[in-house]
């Protein structure tokens, strides 16, 4: 028995097989693909150097088809170089590579689904800039996306990783909630902490709709992604304080579907409610 | 479902089912009406139809007719390297009955002069699912090893077909059969356990009244 379908069991399984939990969350997979660890690494680490090579290519002048995204990274970068940002070095660095990479998939650049092209920004924006500013080896970095995706895993099984089915909070609040566990691995904490930090990143972003100004995949999912990723920050260091959940991340993931079934069709990627429906998104039409 | 479903896939942004999935259903088109597309009619319904321009959607689909993957960096370019290839392309919209949002009907030429016309969608995460080729109901995705064989419709030939299938030891998952009227134009739609063998699509190609044997085998994308 290598499957898993909550982090419980994925934590149970990691001390019983005596594996790291990035490491179960691995073998798992090649178990149920067919694949040997080696192949399933070189496929994870190719992830990583696609998310690198595409933060790298960020060019401040390009501009999406419909021309609302483009651009603000570079702001955010000038702040930085002005040393005003109150953000702080790391911070505010994550903050401008959240928004490199969200700009870069609404201009058509290659992009990592993580797990979805919309929030495809807060993973590698909180573990590309955490990795470098600790100087942390890049092998520890491909397992920390191990880390992620167990953790994505258990969320789509347990609820939704798609705006349609269950609003934002099940694009970027996941995408939140697994970088917050990956950076706990980066950081070298335990299973459980990672398990806390799924948890209070979810909880913080629990009930955020999906509400794509002309259904496009730009206003507000591009900021947003600054958002997640910063809440992965400030939940994987609570987590690592030793501060728990007072709700199990599982249960989280329960409560983040109900909340999504509960949630007006208006609201879940149609781009008929929520920002989508204000004067000026309409304006544009 | 793969980790790599999670963490993936890799994609030129901005949208998997309106960007990366209308890639897949370009390319599932050329595959196929086989050889290299040079004409290509493309009706955009629902979501594809009203958000696909922001998405990218028509450049994604012609850059499918033309072989890329979902990953590749030229999508936004494929119009003017379409012109350069000789790929002619025209849009339209379609308003489809019980069709997903997410949906288009292609009709492509090759340089045959064959054609094929397909209808599929776009349900989310860059897959994608053919629900009619020529006018034909049909239901398959490409995730699986696929083989689709337009003929006419005679007596005996879909055993024929599949004993050619069964005599090299392929398991069939699941077998769809129609036809417009009798004796008229037929579809089969074939998945299989195993990865389909280029023998395979011989053998099949010389039973009399097949026109048109595609594979699919995941993995395996035209170039």
């Amino acid at each position: 028995m290598s499957t898993y379908s909550s982090m419980a069991e994925l934590l149970a399984l990691s001390e019983k097989n005596g594996t790291p939990v990035w490491k179960t969350v691995q073998l798992a997979d090649c178990a149920e693909q067919d694949v040997t660890p080696e192949s399933s690494w070189e496929t994870m680490k190719n992830l990583l150097s696609v998310m690198r090579e595409t933060d790298r290519g960020y060019d401040r002048r390009q501009r999406s088809l419909s021309g609302l995204s483009g651009g603000d990274a570079g702001l955010m970068e000038d702040r930085i170089a002005s040393g005003k940002s109150i953000l702080g070095p790391l911070v505010s660095r994550v903050a401008a590579a959240a928004l490199r990479m969200g700009e870069c998939n609404a201009c058509m650049k290659r992009i990592v689904a993580a797990p979805t092209a919309g929030a495809c920004g807060v993973l590698p924006a909180v573990l590309l800039t955490v990795a470098e500013e600790q100087h942390i080896p890049d092998d520890r970095v491909v397992e920390a996306l191990y880390v992620a995706a167990g953790v994505g895993s258990v969320i789509a099984q347990r609820a939704s990783i798609s705006g349609a089915e269950c609003g934002c909070q099940a694009e970027i609040g996941s995408a939140a909630s697994m970088a917050a566990a990956a950076l706990v691995h980066l950081l070298g904490g335990t299973g459980e902490q990672m398990s806390n930090a799924a948890a209070l990143a979810l909880k913080s972003l629990l009930g955020l709709v999906c509400d794509p100004v002309g259904g496009l995949v730009e206003v507000p999912c591009v900021k947003r992604n600054v958002t997640g990723a910063v809440t992965a920050l400030t939940s994987a260091d609570l987590a690592l304080a030793g501060i728990q959940s007072r709700i199990p991340a599982d249960e989280v993931f329960d409560a983040m579907r109900e909340v999504g079934e509960k949630m007006d069709r208006t609201l879940r990627e149609t781009g008929e409610g929520g920002l989508a429906a204000t004067p000026t998104a309409k304006g544009r039409e | 479902m793969s980790i790599f479903d999670i963490l993936g896939p890799v994609m030129v942004g901005p949208s998997s089912s309106h960007t990366a999935g209308a890639v897949r259903m370009g390319q599932i088109v050329r595959r196929l009406v086989g050889g290299e597309p040079v004409r290509a009619k493309i009706l955009l319904a629902g979501s594809f139809a009203s958000t696909g321009a922001g998405h990218g959607t028509p450049r994604a689909l012609v850059a499918g007719l033309m072989g890329f993957d979902p990953d590749d960096e030229r999508i936004p370019r494929s119009f003017e390297i379409a012109k350069e290839r000789g790929l002619a392309f025209e849009f339209g919209t379609v308003a489809l009955r019980d069709a997903h949002p997410n949906s288009a009907l292609i009709t492509a030429v090759n340089d045959r002069g064959e054609q094929v016309e397909v209808g599929a969608s776009s349900p989310g995460g860059g897959r994608i699912r053919v629900f009619e080729v020529d006018g034909l109901p049909a239901s398959f995705s490409g995730e699986v090893p696929t083989l689709i064989v337009r003929s006419d419709d005679m007596p005996g030939y879909v055993s024929r077909v599949t004993g050619v299938i069964a005599a090299q030891g392929i398991n069939m998952s699941k077998l769809q059969v129609e036809r417009n009227a009798r004796g008229g134009r037929a579809l089969m739609v074939i998945e299989c356990d195993q990865r389909i063998p280029y023998r395979v699509k011989t053998a099949i190609t010389a039973i009399e009244g097949i026109h048109k044997v595609t594979r699919l085998n995941p993995g395996e994308e035209s170039k």
